[in-house]
């Protein structure tokens, strides 16, 4: 059930009204807005792309801007099949933005990933064990080693997978989709429910959970 | 020869992403959904986190969607660095 927001549907500000009526309209008008639409989600692809661009060292100017280039025009795409849904809680070229942004970051990791193998579960081993040899010592050691018992016994394949994947070995979720051909919601979930499964589980066996997280902030 | 860790990742870090907030929290469908007026409100320091309850458990979860929140962030408010209040 979703949550409840305080967010509401309300009128448009007088710019993103007129955007929407642009937007709306039929010939040279509309395909002006369109024109001025697609600039400004260029400008906000190449702006993550900045961003980002220490991910991508082997990547050439033209291939970034070709980048930017694909994440603008199918954040047009995905906006004007949404435009519908645009209910005036931001101003518009906000929203509109969101768009441009989830379109540049998804391509750059999946980008940065291209051609690299998912890491194996036994490197994920490696980084538990070494964060419990790093940590305050016996205590830490012994919820970390609890930790890896319970993903191997009481998560099932696909929340072990995802859990190990995104948690331990740094796979980002897109890239992990693209691989699994799902998308980043559903993994999520598979992440959600694998976290509150170890949560559970490792409550179970005495973990005091809450207490060993204020304790390291 | 040791193992080795994540670069720059201690065990409080380690942890959280493996046990998440805890806390209800809005999935990546809804957080996309309501992603410009959070970062707005979060701007004029408006009380995002009352407006939008499960938003900062959901971005404390998901690195992809809080990547995403300072992006937006960072290019509608370059002045203040993108980070959270």
């Amino acid at each position: 059930m979703p949550m409840p927001s305080e967010i509401s549907a309300q009128l448009p500000d007088e710019e993103s009204a007129l955007w929407l009526m642009r937007l709306g309209a039929a010939g040279a008008e509309r395909q002006a807005a369109l024109a001025e639409l697609h600039g400004l989600l260029l400008r906000a692809s190449r702006f993550e792309l900045g961003r980002r661009r220490a991910t991508l060292p082997h990547l050439r100017p033209g291939d970034l801007d070709d980048l930017a280039q694909q994440s603008a025009d199918d954040a047009l795409v995905a906006i004007l099949a949404k435009l519908g849904d645009f209910r005036g809680e931001s101003r518009f070229t906000t929203w509109a933005y969101k768009f441009a942004l989830l379109e540049a970051s998804v391509k750059v990791r999946r980008r940065a990933w291209q051609g690299r193998e998912i890491p194996l579960e036994r490197e994920a081993w490696a980084t538990l064990a070494g964060a419990a040899r790093t940590e305050r010592g016996a205590e830490d050691g012994e919820l970390f080693a609890a930790i890896r018992e319970e993903i191997e016994s009481s998560l099932g394949p696909r929340q072990r997978e995802v859990l190990v994947a995104v948690a331990l070995n740094d796979v980002p979720i897109d890239v992990l989709a693209e691989r699994l051909q799902t998308n980043r919601g559903a993994l999520y979930k598979n992440l959600h429910d694998a976290r509150r499964k170890l949560r559970a589980a490792l409550a179970a066996r005495g973990f005091d959970l809450e207490l060993d997280r204020k304790e390291e902030r | 020869m040791s193992e080795p860790t994540a670069p720059g990742r201690g065990g409080d870090e380690l942890l959280a992403r493996l046990l998440g907030p805890g806390t209800p929290e809005l999935t990546c469908e809804e957080c996309f959904e309501v992603l410009d007026a959070y970062v707005e409100l979060a701007i004029a320091a408006e009380p995002a986190d009352e407006r939008v309850p499960g938003m900062r458990a959901h971005l404390e979860g998901c690195p992809a969607c809080t990547e995403e929140y300072h992006s937006l962030r960072a290019l509608l408010a370059p002045e203040e660095g993108g980070g959270p209040r």
